[in-house]
């Protein structure tokens, strides 16, 4: 008798042998769609965003007053009444100037870290995958770009912009936010494709584009996730910066960043100027590391919790299966 | 040894009593999931002068326990029982006062040379300090380095007092093993404890530290605890043998007495699962089911039970002790009978059971393909004058070529269908090169690869995916080879979807394949963390098997398993090789298992073949020196055989591949040049031998006889 099995379904024997109820082949992404809605936190971080939108773009719906519509009967009143967070010197609604500029720096925080990510993520990749001149040229690009004072080349190329729209700004913010990350991308990859199994995707005959999608940039995702979360926050403040040189956001149009900003001198006397917007931001910003945890964690195999059903089955073997895998 | 009389004092009658004495140790780590019970009550006795071999699989406990006794665990283990050394109790002493008796009575000799040798001090100033830290005040700093040069030539290093000067990365994998036995001697201790020392080192580099271990032992008369999981490394080096299982002795003795009559099923199935070099036709391996378990939380009973085929009712409430065997003479009444922990070990006994017998492994046949000659059958894999050399440039601006290394160079075979190839030959020796070449399918730089009559430089693009279809690849190392992030249902589907199958067919095959490799179709949806390693090597055989290919090349494909798990994988091998008609070329260092399961055999040496022909002909009468030694390396699972054996120790290590020895490569080491007249070694430095012979058996040898050097195995054996 010849048994080709190594796992006995056997009392204290291989940790995979807790029995599982038969299931469809779940394909990757179905299965890490499973474990995030797993994660608790992560859940609450990406309802915590959608709410934010949801209460930037309705909020001119049903609040007493408008941003630009500055009451002349209440300059620097804290927060109360009619004005819940509070006016500023000029008398206007913190509340609607704050969901006024949630309304864009949502979509450009999210949007940058979405943006110079993947950038940074396709050329990394690329140019350590496929190395020779591919990766001197675009190396050369990432260096050249590294050395260039980006707010000078903005501030020179700004009377093109001009009057034009601010999601221009997220190209700009974006486009100067990635090399160092393309360049951690690019070491990272330099060791991910002398890995066996990306010489097994190659010696079975997948496409270099697909082996960096499908083996490289997933097992770089925990570096991505974090990149991308830390981004989205940098950007909301950086947009400040740019909008001193007088394109984008402009007043009387607000965002999170240009509040931050005005507010910050005041911060001491009157609080709410900066403390309201400021908080929205780390409300904001928390909620994307929330969700990017999560994502990160139902992405990695090895994470802890990922595998709730052994957990609650037959505790004390979770750990062990982690840990024999190192063995 | 009239150098290292000076050196050593020797054993004397003063310090008679066993040097170490282990009793009941227990140690435990902190995890998640609650304590991790590493060793559970272990006891043995080392004598002056005795060599105790520690067998067991990665887990089972028996490096932490040579650690508890150097003091080496961290902080969270909680260590209890007693260590005493030389009747002095070691548990509980600081960190101060074990550091006196560390390295001077008691040292260790570590797997991994190179991460034991500090890289920025030179080999000699390590021994010296070795010798310093002990000795302050007593010894001079001239005294220091000229006894480390004495230890170095002691260990056989050439030219010892200008290689003390050197650093460790200027010296080879085996030197640098010497150099860690040099260290550990250097204060003459009365115990020397080595986890491991041979398993990071090529089979002949092997044989001569193993011998190096030899030589200090006789010359310090110290007591050495050897820990390997390689049954055949003990059997001609140890006095007794400690099998270890989840955290326990489970059988102890003789080691004459254990590998004759092993008396518990674990030590059976153990031994039966090592392919044998010296097997003459095929020997079922037993494979040892399921895993060892975790130490966390056993359940009561033995360990063993749940992998264990003579289990009964009994054996799962109680945990055995370790019996006397009965019939051994336990002479000194101290426990250094033969005993075992199994409490059917009296019928075991009785019945003498083959472990075959008892574990169920048969032999698996031939594929039907074997009945056809060889001559007639397709050529699957041809490989004709393969040259491939990495050019070694200097300069960092203006790179310049320097020199090139020939890692292959012009080495031809071919493989037939239903046929399997091993390739072997030392760490070096151009083997994964020639992997390498073959399954990348491009340009090459001399010489041609043909598959299935198809030759590889002439296709264009969608040809050489066609051809990868009906070749694949098993890796070396399981953990390595999966892609961590990806469920092993789309693992398996990878191949599949490269080649264009639809959807349907690829969730129709997947659950065949996990059948095939004998894992559950349920686990689709798990990450390659959650297996063990020999589950894992199953996933790559059955992602190597999606396509249904008519070549398999398996790159080292169990040197990474425990010796329990390998032959499960070796039989599965066989069997789909048998069912699938499939033709393998094997990548190996370990010649038992190339004799096991390949027909064919190819030895290389520097990048070209010296031997290639039948297996049971290069193994039974090898007639390459380099063949002949690397073959008598090989150690033999049999204490008797193994102490009878004459071994041939080859000197030095393998020549740098950048600038090969000149005519024969391997004069430089051949035993044979060495004993010729002077006229004719002038033949083998000057004249390359080419590859030549008769039937299917070539050498590359300008006086090659054939000489046997593995004793064919008794049919008698268990």
């Amino acid at each position: 008798m010849v048994t080709l099995t190594e796992d006995g379904a056997t009392p204290g024997g291989s940790p995979v042998d807790t029995s599982v109820a038969a299931e469809r082949s779940p394909s990757r992404s179905r299965l890490v769609l499973r474990r995030f809605l797993r994660r608790k936190p992560a859940l609450i971080g990406l309802v915590v965003v959608v709410l934010l939108y949801a209460a930037a773009f309705l909020s001119p719906l049903f609040a007493p007053w408008d941003y630009a519509e500055p009451d002349y009967t209440a300059f620097l009143q804290p927060p109360g009444g009619t004005h819940w967070f509070g006016t500023t010197k000029i008398g206007e609604d913190v509340f609607a100037q704050v969901m006024r500029g949630l309304q864009k720096s949502l979509t450009i925080g999210l949007l940058v870290g979405l943006i110079s990510t993947s950038l940074a993520a396709v050329v990394g990749a690329a140019a350590g995958y496929f190395g020779g001149w591919t990766d001197r040229v675009l190396m050369w690009l990432v260096d050249l770009l590294l050395v260039l004072p980006s707010f000078l080349v903005i501030a020179v190329a700004s009377p093109a912009f001009k009057g034009q729209s601010w999601l221009i700004f997220v190209l700009l913010l974006a486009g100067f936010s990635w090399m160092i990350t393309a360049r951690i991308v690019r070491g990272m990859t330099l060791t991910l494709r002398e890995r066996e199994y990306v010489k097994a995707a190659r010696f079975m005959g997948q496409a270099p584009f697909r082996i960096i999608a499908k083996h490289i940039v997933p097992n770089m995702a925990s570096l991505l996730i974090i990149d991308a979360t830390v981004t989205v926050g940098a950007a909301v403040l950086s947009e400040t910066g740019l909008s001193f040189f007088g394109f984008g956001v402009q007043p009387p149009d607000v965002s999170l960043g240009t509040l931050i900003a005005s507010g910050t001198e005041s911060a001491i006397t009157y609080p709410w100027l900066f403390y309201v917007p400021a908080g929205f931001l780390v409300v904001f910003v928390l909620s994307v590391n929330l969700f990017g945890d999560g994502l990160r964690d139902a992405l990695d195999p090895s994470a802890a919790g990922s595998r709730k059903r052994d957990k609650k089955v037959k505790k004390g073997k979770t750990g062990k299966t982690g840990t024999g895998a190192q063995a | 040894m009239t150098a290292a009389e000076t050196l050593f004092e020797g054993p004397d009658a003063e310090r008679a009593g066993p040097v170490l004495e282990v009793d009941d140790l227990r140690v435990s780590f902190p995890s998640e999931d609650g304590r991790v019970q590493a060793v559970r009550g272990l006891s043995y006795r080392v004598a002056p002068g005795e060599v105790l071999g520690i067998v067991g699989e990665s887990g089972s406990g028996k490096s932490v326990s040579s650690l508890a006794v150097m003091g080496l665990l961290p902080d969270s283990a909680r260590v209890t029982g007693s260590i005493r050394f030389r009747g002095r109790e070691l548990l509980g002493l600081s960190d101060g006062e074990l550091s006196k008796i560390r390295g001077r009575r008691v040292s260790m000799v570590f797997q991994d040379p190179l991460s034991a040798l500090t890289p920025v001090y030179t080999v000699g100033d390590q021994i010296a300090e070795a010798l310093l830290t002990h000795g302050r005040g007593r010894v001079s700093r001239q005294q220091a380095d000229r006894r480390a040069v004495e230890l170095l030539d002691l260990v056989g290093i050439p030219n010892a007092a200008a290689r003390a000067k050197a650093f460790p990365h200027e010296f080879s994998g085996g030197m640098r093993q010497r150099a860690v036995i040099a260290i550990a001697i250097a204060n003459d201790p009365d115990l020397i404890i080595a986890d491991e020392p041979t398993t990071a080192l090529d089979v002949t580099v092997q044989a001569q530290v193993l011998e190096v271990l030899k030589t200090a032992q006789e010359v310090t008369g110290a007591g050495i605890v050897i820990i390997t999981h390689d049954l055949g490394v003990v059997a001609g080096f140890a006095d007794r043998l400690l099998v270890m299982y989840a955290g326990r002795a489970v059988e102890t003795g003789d080691v004459h007495e254990v590998y004759r009559r092993p008396r518990m099923p674990y030590t059976l199935g153990l031994l039966g699962s090592i392919p044998r070099l010296d097997a003459a036709q095929k020997q079922p391996l037993v494979p040892i089911e399921g895993q060892p378990p975790s130490l966390t939380d056993l359940p009561p009973g033995c360990p063993f039970a749940p992998r264990c085929p003579m289990v009964v009712d009994a054996c799962l409430t109680e945990e055995p002790p370790l019996f006397q065997v009965d019939g051994s003479v336990d002479a000194t009444g101290d426990g250094t009978g033969h005993r075992a922990a199994c409490i059917r070990s009296a019928e075991i006994a009785e019945r003498e059971p083959d472990a075959a017998e008892v574990f169920g492994a048969e032999v698996i046949g031939e594929p039907e393909i074997a009945a056809v000659p060889r001559a007639e059958r397709e050529v699957v894999l041809d490989v004709a004058d393969l040259v491939k050399t990495f050019t070694v440039t200097k300069g960092s601006v203006f790179k310049r070529k320097v020199g090139a290394v020939h890692a292959v160079d012009g080495i031809s075979f071919d493989i037939r269908a239903g046929e399997t190839l091993g390739l072997v030959g030392e760490s070096g020796c151009g083997k994964t090169t020639t992997l390498m070449e073959i399954l990348g399918l491009e340009e090459l730089m001399g010489g041609s690869i043909s598959v299935l009559g198809k030759r590889a430089a002439e296709l264009d693009k969608a040809g050489r995916k066609a051809i990868r279809r009906d070749m694949q690849v098993v890796f070396q190392d399981p953990q390595a080879s999966l892609d961590p992030r990806m469920p092993i249902g789309d693992v398996l589907a990878e191949p599949m979807q490269v080649h264009g199958y639809p959807a349907a067919d690829i969730a129709k095959r997947v659950p065949e394949l996990l059948d095939l490799v004998g894992l559950r179709r349920e686990h689709v949806g798990r990450y390659p963390a959650e297996f063990s390693g020999g589950q894992r090597q199953r996933i790559g055989i059955a992602r190597a098997l999606a396509l249904n290919p008519r070549l398999i090349v398996l790159d080292e494909p169990v040197s990474a398993l425990d010796v329990s798990i390998q032959a499960g994988v070796i039989n599965l091998l066989d069997r789909l090789k048998a069912e699938l008609g499939l033709s393998y070329l094997f990548v190996a260092h370990d010649l038992s298992v190339v004799r096991h399961i390949a027909d064919r055999v190819a030895v290389m040496y520097l990048g070209k073949i010296v031997e290639i022909g039948d297996v049971d002909a290069v193994f039974g009468a090898p007639r390459h020196p380099y063949t002949q030694a690397l073959l008598s390396a090989i150690p033999i699972p049999d204490p008797v055989k193994e102490r009878q054996r004459e071994r041939i120790i080859l000197e030095g290590d393998l020549p740098s591949p950048a600038n090969p020895p000149t005519g024969c490569r391997f004069h430089t080491r051949c035993f044979l040049y060495a004993s010729l007249p002077e006229e004719r070694r002038r033949i083998c430095v000057e004249t390359e031998p080419a590859l030549e012979g008769s039937g299917d058996h070539s050498d590359a040898c300008h006086f090659a006889r054939s000489r046997a050097v593995v004793e064919p195995m008794a049919d008698d054996h268990r």
